[in-house]
C-alpha cells in the first residue's frame, strides 16, 4: 500500500515535471539565434530522452548481471531487467524520432550516418531482439537466464559498435556532426529547463519501469495461482460427480 | 577443455562430411546471394568492384546465420542436446568445439565466395595476407557470437526467425571491420587495413571469452 503511494507521487511529479518542461520549453525560453525557427526547443526533450534510454539499458545490464551471479540470483532482477529494457526501447524510439526532427531542418536530411545516430539505431534493433527473446514462453528460470545472457551480449556490443562506427565515419569524411560546435550557449532559463527535462524524464522512467516491474510480478503470480485455481476447480468437479 | 573441444569439433565436422548440408545448401545459398547482388546493382563493374568487399561480407553474415542454425539443429534432433549435457564434457569445450566446426565451414565458404566475387564483380584480390587475416579474425568473432546466440535460441519454437534478429545487429562491428579491411586490401593498400584487423581480433577475443563463460549456464536451459 505504501509502495504504491510512493509510486503515485513519483508519477505525479513526472507528469508535473514534463508539463512544466513543455510550458517552459515552448513559451518561456527564448529562441536561440542561428537556429531554424523554434528548433532549439528540441533541446529540452531530446537529450533527456537519450539519457533515459541509456540509463534504462544500463539498468537492464546491471540487473541481468545480478541475476546471473549465483549469489544474487532472484527472479526480481530478471523482471527489473525486462521492465527497464522495455522502457529503454520506447525511449530509444523517441530519441530517434526527435533526432530526425532535428536533423531535417539543421542538416537537410532525416538521417545521417553519424556514429551516435548509427549506434542508437543499432541499439534499437538490438534490444528489440532482446524483447522478442523475452517474449518466447518457457520455464521461467530458463527464460530469465537466456534473457540475462542476451542482455549481457547486447550491452557489451554497444561500445564496440560506437567505436567502430566512429572510426568508419572519420575515415570517410572528417567532419562528423559536432553537437556542441554551434556555440550554443545554454544559459539561465534554458539551462534550468533542460535540467528540469532531465529530472522529469528520469522520474517518468522510474514510474514506467516500476509499473512494468510490478505488472511482471503480478503476471508471474497469476500464472502460478491460475494453475492452482484450475486444479482446484477440476478436483471439485470430480467430487460433484462422485 | 581443449580435448573436449577437439572431440565436439570432430563430431560436427564428421556429420558435415557425411551429410554435406553446408556444402550442398549453404555454399550455393551464398553464391545465389552474390549473384542477386549483381542483379540488384546492375552489370556495371565500376559499381560492383568497389562494393565487392561489403557484398562479400553480407553474404558471409547471412551464411553464418544458416551455419549456426544448422549447428544447433544437429543438437535438437533425438535429444542429443541432453546427451551432450550428460556426457560430462566441459561446456567451454563444447562451445569451442562447435565454434571451431562453424569456423572451418565458414572459411571454406569464404574461399569459394572470394573466387566468386573476383570473377563476378571483377574485384582484384590483392594484399593476400590482410585478406586472409581479416577472414580468420572476423570468422572467429562471427562464429562465437553465432554459437552463443544459437544456444540461446535453440530449442525455442521461433528459433529460425529469432536467431537472425539477435545475431545480425551484434555482428555489425564485424561487418564494418571486415569490409573496411577488405576494402583497403582490394584497393591496393593492405597496410590501411591493419587497424581494422585489430578491431576484428578484439571482437573475437571478447566474444570467445563471453562464450566460454556463459555456455555452461546456457546448456542447462530448457
Amino acid at each position: 500500500m505504501r509502495r504504491s503511494k510512493t509510486l503515485r507521487v513519483v508519477g505525479l511529479l513526472a507528469l508535473v515535471g514534463i508539463a512544466a518542461t513543455v510550458w517552459l520549453g515552448l513559451f518561456v525560453t527564448p529562441n536561440a539565434v542561428g537556429f531554424p525557427d523554434g528548433l532549439v526547443r528540441l533541446l529540452y526533450i531530446h537529450p533527456p530522452m537519450a539519457w533515459v534510454a541509456f540509463l534504462a539499458y544500463g539498468m537492464a545490464f546491471l540487473s541481468s548481471l545480478l541475476y546471473l551471479w549465483p549469489r544474487t540470483r532472484d527472479p526480481r532482477f530478471d523482471r527489473l531487467a525486462g521492465a527497464s529494457a522495455e522502457v529503454g526501447v520506447v525511449f530509444t524510439g523517441l530519441t530517434l524520432v526527435t533526432g530526425s526532427l532535428w536533423g531535417r531542418p539543421t542538416w537537410g536530411v532525416w538521417w545521417t550516418w553519424d556514429p551516435l545516430l548509427t549506434t542508437t539505431a543499432l541499439l534499437f534493433v538490438l534490444y528489440l531482439g532482446y524483447l522478442a527473446l523475452r517474449r518466447v514462453p518457457g520455464e521461467p528460470e530458463a527464460v530469465a537466464r537466456r534473457s540475462a545472457i542476451a542482455a549481457l551480449i547486447a550491452f557489451v556490443d554497444v561500445p564496440v559498435v560506437y567505436f567502430s562506427v566512429d572510426w568508419w565515419r572519420s575515415l570517410h569524411q572528417p567532419q562528423t556532426l559536432n553537437f556542441t560546435g554551434r556555440h550554443l550557449f545554454v544559459h539561465g532559463i534554458m539551462a534550468w529547463t533542460m535540467l528540469l527535462g532531465f529530472v522529469a524524464f528520469t522520474l517518468a522512467y522510474a514510474w514506467l519501469t516500476a509499473h512494468r516491474y510490478r505488472l511482471a510480478g503480478l503476471a508471474a503470480k497469476a500464472e502460478e495461482e491460475g494453475l492452482a485455481v484450475a486444479l482446484h476447480e477440476r478436483r471439485s468437479e470430480a467430487r460433484v460427480l462422485v | 577443455m581443449w580435448h573436449d573441444a577437439l572431440l565436439v569439433a570432430g563430431k560436427d565436422l564428421r556429420i558435415e562430411l557425411r551429410s554435406r548440408v553446408a556444402l550442398n545448401q549453404v555454399v550455393p545459398f551464398a553464391a545465389a546471394v552474390i549473384l542477386l547482388f549483381g542483379l540488384a546493382l546492375g552489370p556495371d563493374r565500376s559499381v560492383l568492384a568497389p562494393a565487392a568487399a561489403g557484398l562479400f561480407w553480407i553474404a558471409v553474415l547471412l551464411s553464418c546465420v544458416l551455419a549456426t542454425q544448422r549447428s544447433f539443429s544437429l543438437e535438437v534432433a533425438d535429444g542429443t542436446r541432453d546427451s551432450l549435457r550428460l556426457s560430462g564434457l566441459d561446456p567451454a569445450g563444447i562451445f569451442l568445439g562447435k565454434t571451431a566446426a562453424v569456423i572451418v565451414q565458414l572459411l571454406v565458404l569464404e574461399a569459394v565466395l572470394s573466387v566468386g566475387v573476383a570473377i563476378l564483380y571483377g574485384a582484384r584480390l590483392g594484399g593476400g595476407a590482410v585478406l586472409v587475416a581479416a577472414c580468420l579474425a572476423a570468422t572467429v568473432g562471427l562464429a562465437s557470437v553465432g554459437i552463443v546466440y544459437g544456444a540461446v535460441a535453440s530449442g525455442l519454437r521461433v528459433r529460425e526467425t529469432l536467431l537472425p534478429l539477435l545475431f545480425l545487429p551484434v555482428a555489425a562491428p564485424v561487418l564494418l571491420g571486415a569490409t573496411k579491411a577488405w576494402d583497403e586490401a582490394l584497393s591496393g593498400s593492405p597496410s590501411g587495413g591493419l587497424g581494422w584487423l585489430s578491431l576484428l581480433a578484439a571482437f573475437a577475443v571478447v566474444y570467445v571469452a563471453i562464450g566460454v563463460v556463459v555456455f555452461g549456464p546456457l546448456l542447462e536451459d530448457s
